[in-house]
């Protein structure tokens, strides 16, 4: 396989789809691939580079609208 | 690990616990906020998808059967929220202003093939992000960059990596609640994470 093929099977890779032939093969290439073992740490770390997104900050505002809908509808529950 | 969390999550909001919704708020309000984007333009809509979605939880806490996690439960109301909001907006809106060019499907190259020689070889390997000073990796600028790349992607890249990564949901709950094929879930996330990653490269260059 080329690099150009790899790079369109990282994905699956990563998601651990590739049948075990073809891991094989992404493997054996990676193993002797400086330029691909670089571009697969490259979608990791874009990988985790996103996932920060995940603890931006929420408006104190918002937080308490929200809190204040939490006790009205709790007091409904009751 | 993630459903018995939801669980306990679930039992403590029932007993109307504050900390446990103020808990759920934290996980989960910037990913619902990233997602919802990915269906409004406007950053303010998205905010009022976002609110509306916890109080259609909070009302329909009670019909929550536990078929789903308590968390793919949640998103999947933003993304009803914001599919009904959508659909509003395009009653007002030219229809023209939600059209953009999709390659979500295509099976186009993610990597640019001059980046290759005739061989298919790299032809100038790509950077060893390693040596990149982390300050600079997760500065806020960065940061920024990464929101921008995301929000310029198609709506159909976009739900799946913010689900994906963002969210952390797995990609059986993802092609699910979408309602695509775990094949169309996996091309639509390496198109979104390959052109984020174009991005960082450019950036981090």
């Amino acid at each position: 396989m080329t690099c150009r093929q790899i790079v369109e099977l990282m994905t699956d890779y990563l998601e651990g789809v590739l049948s075990q032939m073809d891991r094989d093969r992404f493997e054996q290439h990676l193993a002797g691939c400086d330029g691909c073992q670089a571009y697969l740490a490259q979608l990791r770390m874009t990988r985790n580079v996103v996932g920060r997104l995940a603890s931006e900050p929420i408006p104190e505002a918002t937080q308490r609208d929200l809190m204040e809908a939490f006790r009205g509808w709790k007091s409904h529950q009751a | 690990m993630g459903e018995q969390k939801s669980d306990s999550d679930l039992a403590a909001l029932r007993d109307g616990d504050e900390e446990a919704f103020q808990s759920l708020i934290q996980r989960y309000h910037a990913p619902m906020l990233r997602l919802a984007m990915a269906y409004v333009r406007d950053r303010g809509v998205a905010e009022d998808v976002v609110q509306e979605s916890w109080l259609t939880c909070l009302r329909r806490l009670g019909e929550f059967e536990g078929r789903s996690s308590l968390k793919t439960w949640i998103f999947g109301i933003v993304i009803n929220t914001s599919r009904a909001r959508r659909r509003k907006e395009a009653r007002i809106l030219p229809f023209t202003a939600f059209w953009r060019r999709d390659d979500s499907d295509s099976d186009r190259p993610t990597v640019d093939p001059s980046r290759f020689g005739a061989d298919g070889m790299w032809r100038s390997g790509p950077a060893i992000w390693e040596n990149v000073p982390e300050s600079k990796v997760l500065s806020d600028e960065t940061m920024q960059r990464v929101k921008s790349a995301i929000d310029g992607l198609p709506s159909k890249q976009r739900e799946v990596i913010v689900l994906r990564d963002v969210a952390g949901l797995d990609a059986l709950e993802v092609s699910a609640l979408l309602g695509i094929s775990a094949a169309n879930e996996r091309v639509r996330l390496h198109r979104a994470r390959s052109a984020v990653r174009k991005m960082l490269e450019e950036y981090l260059k």
